[in-house]
């Protein structure tokens, strides 16, 4: 198989992964339904799948320099997926929890926390998903590569989001940031040098 | 007067053939989404005896209809909704799991310890506990403090009366309730996500409230596991978390005593705990609700709509402190 057509093959099967979630949800939605609550069921998947695809767009990047070049491509598939949950979780919540009342939406970011870090999250997320083009990563040449270093802060936001909205009980969150601050890790330049290293 | 009579073979244990033949869509209702959909789940997709079927659950007989001022006319939740969707740490922190877990719990034989300021201490067994009160009706509002809430056809007696016949010493000021503590039994207590036991309390004139019972049963049957199998507190008033399950100890003493969310999160959660949209919750607004069932949320009602009953009893302090 040529390199051309096993980065086609990887492309497809990236995407069918990431969109399964959803075709589960809507499957679960039309038969056994979504449970008790099924908003805050659709608002807790789409947010953790937000989060978990932009982890493995993060990964793809450390993963490439152990050798995995094959990989290259998904960090763009996997950001542009995981930003689709994160505007599916946004806009349940500002439609259905917040009834699409402006005022509750600038009351909810200002005054509680774990909104506001999910809220920036997202904005911070919006100018990455409008300029992950080749297009645009033409004409904005070497700004683009720090324009799109706000994936960082991004991941770190979402992090707290899910952290500071939890109850009790912090295991899960607390998986999720110890995935991001691995994966985190691997961009200081000491980590870097060492993936390199270990190339396969 | 009626006897309270516990089954040979606890209820909830019984699957029913109805349920049997159900069992792969109830799996699927059950573990479905959390286990296809998100990883912890994966692994908790066993089957489970835990009733979310009506009829598995034992009919209580002669119960009093609730009369109107213990009564709401909104639209009952759904029995399946009130038994799947459950906060029972006990049991697991997905609202899902007390339902995968339930059919760990024993409630029969069940007794209760009640001690303290009383003039009669002592354990008691169930039965006996219920046996000379009429078993009554309630149909509340429950508002848990996570913005959700039901409406739940309730079972039970009137913790008042129950407090009455172990004769209260002057000094009871405040009622302190614990939750049964049996790792094998109840499996989310090994791990300390709370402190166990899981405490509750009121103030003694909050017990005394004719809306305050304790509840035995739910849609004229006995309460499934998950919902705080065999004898739960209802105080339709309070944020759900002050509603107390499985409970095996009531002691009445003079001081406030200690309660579980407020010892873990002191700033986000109070010893009243009363429903109050005017005072959010540190990290989000109590000002409205999503009724279960329901796609938009509504408005949060001052002591969850039981103002006019109950709210004399905080005449005086300040509402700011009655979270």
């Amino acid at each position: 198989m040529d390199a051309a057509r096993r980065r086609t093959l990887v492309q497809a099967a990236a995407v069918a992964a990431g969109l399964a979630p959803a075709a589960v949800m809507a499957g679960a939605a039309l038969t056994v339904g979504l449970g008790a609550n099924p908003v805050e069921t659709l608002t807790h998947e789409t947010g953790e799948w937000a989060l978990r695809l932009l982890l493995a767009s993060l990964a793809i990047t450390p993963l490439r320099r152990l050798g995995l070049t094959v990989l290259a491509p998904l960090r763009r598939t996997f950001g542009l997926l995981g930003f689709a949950y994160a505007t599916a979780h946004f806009l349940i919540f500002l439609v259905l929890d917040l009834g699409l009342e402006p005022g509750l939406l600038i009351e909810e970011v200002a005054e509680r926390p774990y909104v506001t870090a999910g809220f920036a999250a997202f904005v911070l997320l919006c100018p990455l998903a409008l300029t992950s083009t080749r297009g645009w990563q033409r004409r904005l040449g070497r700004r683009w590569t720090r324009l799109h270093l706000l994936a960082y802060p991004a991941i770190v936001l979402a992090l707290l989001h899910f952290l500071w909205l939890v109850k009790a009980d912090l295991l899960e969150p607390a998986v999720y940031a110890l995935v991001g601050g691995i994966l985190l890790a691997t961009r200081i330049p000491a980590a870097r040098r060492a993936l390199a290293g270990l190339r396969l | 007067m009626r006897m309270f009579r516990p089954p040979s073979i606890p209820s909830s244990e019984i699957t029913s053939e109805t349920t049997w033949l159900r069992r792969r869509e109830l799996l699927a209702q059950g573990a479905g989404l959390a286990a296809l959909v998100t990883l912890p789940g994966c692994f908790a997709g066993q089957e489970s005896h835990a009733a979310t079927e009506p009829s598995t659950l034992r009919a209580l007989e002669g119960v009093t209809p609730a009369p109107r001022r213990f009564r709401t006319e909104e639209a009952q939740t759904p029995f399946e909704d009130a038994s799947t969707y459950n906060n029972f740490y006990e049991m697991g922190t997905d609202k899902g799991d007390p339902v995968r877990n339930a059919h760990r719990l024993r409630p029969e034989p069940w007794s209760v310890v009640v001690e303290g300021e009383v003039g009669k201490p002592g354990r008691i067994g169930l039965e006996d506990l219920l046996a000379p009160h009429a078993l009554e009706e309630r149909i509340y509002r429950l508002r848990c403090v996570e913005a959700w809430s039901m409406v739940i056809p309730w079972v039970g007696i009137p913790l008042g009366a129950v407090l009455a016949r172990f004769e209260p010493t002057s000094r009871a000021k405040f009622v302190a309730f614990e939750t049964l503590v049996d790792p094998e039994q109840l499996p989310g207590q090994k791990r300390q996500i709370l402190d166990w036991p899981y405490r509750e309390g009121l103030r003694m004139d909050e017990a005394m409230h004719p809306l305050a019972i304790l509840a035995v049963g739910m849609y004229g049957r006995v309460l499934p596991n998950q919902n705080g199998a065999p004898l739960r507190l209802v105080v339709p008033w309070k944020y759900g978390f002050k509603s107390i399950k499985s409970i095996v100890r009531i002691r009445l003493q003079a001081e406030r005593p200690e309660t579980s969310w407020s010892q873990s999160a002191p700033r986000e959660y109070g010893f009243f705990a009363n429903v109050n949209p005017e005072v959010s919750h540190p990290r989000w607004s109590q000002a409205r609700e999503r009724r279960i069932g329901e796609w938009r949320k509504r408005p949060t009602l001052m002591l969850n709509g039981y103002a006019e009953q109950v709210g004399h009893l905080y005449k005086g302090m300040d509402p700011k402190k009655l979270y």
